[in-house]
């Protein structure tokens, strides 16, 4: 199979989707002739024109307000939030319109939309261009949550947040944009709610998100080296979560790491920990559950501070290791 | 003399009659114990909503706020239903989850109403959008307060819509407070339409307790906005006659201000006209009120005889299949 970079993956799936549906169209700050912050929407505006791929001002409330009007009068918006620290902007349009509507209508009315947003660190960008929000939107019910850590996963979910019939947030990383691996060239679906089991291992469970999942692979093969097999999972879409997949995973190996860039107070790990303590996995540990975060601060401008800011390989490889301790 | 059939200016006549008694209904339950939370009522506004929806079509959009009653009357909503919400009933248009802020009927044009001031703005632009982009040429109205026009957002959402020359018209009511707070002291300029400048698109301040002057601005930006001329903004100069909502004290107005405005009153003034011009009798309109009253009474035995919603459904409606 031919292999492709998670932006063309995304830029793909966008437009297979836009000739599929006249309904879906694009967009956000300069997605147009500039082809996106990160070049994602290269060559769309060409292909489909400025009706369908809108260039708008900075405007983020509106942006994703609007998307979701549209949506609510039938058209299949994908709007683009430039960093995921920019939905602050839109926050009320997010969660109090377009989160809320279907339910505070009583359920007759739908918006199926999707915002993209480009989230973490590792570019140098600083604290307001390097934040990791999930969990903020995870908190809010009628959102669907989606964070895609290969090519292949980020297109196949793209065409499926398109054609689901809610509000999905889409966060993207910007370090994995680059990042290559093997994509169908015909459009294909990974249902919502489907975690994916990236390695398989019987020693420790990582849930890893994003780019975690590949630090987290990474980490698996040196910590193979010791004798130490990792099992990498992947919960794909925060919203809906996948406790089966995971369960299962929990319970043949026992021990449980997680791993999200996000800040570790309240971030989704937490979440996690809880859901496999709460139930009769619980009795299937033999360590405590471990998260790995980032740390409750903005991130730091400087590479090495930024670099501590988030969990590392090394610091997934140590983490395991502890885990590995408890017999 | 202004273009409307006679039988349009009755029906018109009987819509304001109708948000008039469904309100003062409200209340009277309200006082009663039968409507928990709260309600905010546009008494002494009728000549907005009804002025405003009157020159649609009934396939356009509107987008309603908070005070939003007046808009879903005028728009046609079935009054039964709308009691039945208010009293969080199951048979209401929300099932009983929305309740008075959050009436909408998305396909009759009604795409709901909002508790967040000035949060339907953008809803109003994207189903504009829509309509731009699925070349049909419907139009929606934008109903938002003179407190909205301070948001961010209203600035944003006026200025994509002129920039795009969206088919959507901004009408403000101005009922001269948001929550307590005067718009003299809330805004710089004397007239939000001044704002429209900014965004190129015309402005237009009328009485907005003349309900006819609201239906010629507001047909004129329609027709505007249907040939794809773009957005428009209206200002109704209006007044609610009740507090804000029901925990308003009034402590930020006298009562000779709210004696002075009931004076304007524009249910009084449309129906003289109708009087003076020989369009209707008084037994005419008087037989008007009585169908309107009689409306909301069977809106209420309605919703009073319907079910409550059950426990069983919470979950339902929080995210489509």
């Amino acid at each position: 199979m031919r292999e492709i970079t998670y932006a063309e993956a995304i830029r793909e799936a966008l437009r297979q989707e836009m000739q599929r549906d006249p309904r879906v169209f694009l967009m956000g700050e300069d997605i147009g002739v500039y082809g996106g912050a990160f070049g994602v929407t290269l060559g769309l505006l060409e292909e489909f024109g400025s009706e369908r791929v809108r260039d708008t001002p900075i405007s983020e409330g509106v942006i994703a307000g609007a998307a979701a009007g549209a949506a609510l009068a039938g058209m299949r918006p994908v709007a683009e939030i430039m960093f995921m620290d920019f939905t602050t902007l839109a926050m009320e349009q997010i969660v109090n319109q377009a989160a809320k509507t279907r339910f505070m209508f009583g359920g007759k009315a739908q918006v199926p939309m999707v915002l993209r947003t480009p989230a973490g660190s590792g570019t140098g960008a600083a604290a307001q261009h390097s934040q990791s929000l999930e969990a903020w939107f995870v908190h809010a019910p009628g959102l669907k949550v989606v964070m895609p850590s290969t090519p292949y996963d980020a297109k196949g979910l793209l065409i499926s947040s398109i054609r689901d019939n809610n509000p999905v947030i889409f966060v993207e990383h910007k370090l994995l944009y680059r990042t290559t691996g093997p994509v169908p060239e015909e459009p294909y679906t990974i249902p919502l709610g489907v975690a994916d089991v990236k390695r398989e291992g019987v020693d420790i469970t990582i849930i890893a998100t994003s780019i975690m999942v590949t630090r987290a692979l990474a980490a698996a093969e040196t910590l193979a080296k010791e004798g130490i097999e990792v099992e990498v999972v992947d919960p794909r879409t925060l919203k809906p979560y996948d406790d089966e997949t995971v369960n299962r995973s929990v319970k043949k190996t026992g021990r449980v790491l997680i791993v999200h860039e996000a800040y570790k107070t309240n971030g989704f790990g937490a979440e996690i920990a809880a859901r496999i303590t709460e139930g009769e996995t619980f009795f299937h540990l033999v360590a405590p559950v471990k998260r790995l975060a980032g740390l409750d601060i903005p991130i730091p401008y400087n590479r090495t501070l930024e670099r501590h800011a988030v969990p590392q390989e090394e610091d997934i490889v140590r983490a395991a290791r502890e885990l590995m301790a408890y017999k | 003399m202004v273009d409307i059939s006679r039988e349009k200016l009755l029906d018109m006549l009987e819509k304001m009659y109708t948000i008039r008694y469904f309100e003062q209904k409200a209340d009277e339950l309200f006082g009663r114990g039968k409507i928990h939370g709260t309600m905010h009522l546009s008494v002494g506004q009728e000549a907005t909503a009804v002025g405003s929806i009157a020159p649609l079509r009934p396939n356009d959009y509107i987008a309603s706020t908070h005070r939003g009653h007046g808009h879903c009357i005028a728009k046609g909503a079935d009054v039964r239903r709308m009691m039945a919400e208010f009293l969080g009933k199951e048979t209401g248009y929300c099932r009983g989850r929305g309740g008075s802020m959050h009436i909408a009927d998305v396909e009759a044009g009604n795409l709901g109403a909002t508790g967040v001031v000035g949060g339907g703005i953008p809803t109003a632009v994207g189903a504009a959008l829509a309509s731009k982009l699925a070349g049909d040429d419907k139009v929606t109205i934008c109903f938002f307060g003179d407190g909205a026009a301070n948001l961010g957002i209203f600035h944003e959402g006026l200025n994509l819509a002129a920039i795009w020359q969206l088919p959507v018209v901004f009408v403000c009511e101005n009922n001269q407070y948001g929550m307590s707070m005067p718009v003299q002291k809330s805004m710089p300029v004397k007239d939000v339409a001044e704002r429209a400048a900014s965004y190129a698109m015309p402005g237009v301040v009328v009485d907005g307790n003349d309900v006819l002057q609201v239906y010629e601005a507001v047909s004129e930006a329609v027709q505007r906005a249907r040939e794809g001329k773009g957005p428009s903004l209206i200002e109704c100069k209006t007044y609610r006659w009740k507090g804000h909502s029901k925990s308003d004290q009034e402590r930020y107005r006298t009562r000779e201000e709210v004696e002075a405005w009931k004076k304007k009153d524009p249910i009084a003034r449309f129906q003289k006209w109708l009087l003076e011009k020989g369009i209707a009798t008084e037994e005419e309109i008087e037989a008007i009120s009585a169908r309107a009253r009689q409306i909301i009474e069977d809106a209420v035995a309605f919703a009073e005889t319907s079910p409550e919603p059950s426990p069983d459904t919470i979950m339902e409606g929080v995210y489509a299949e």
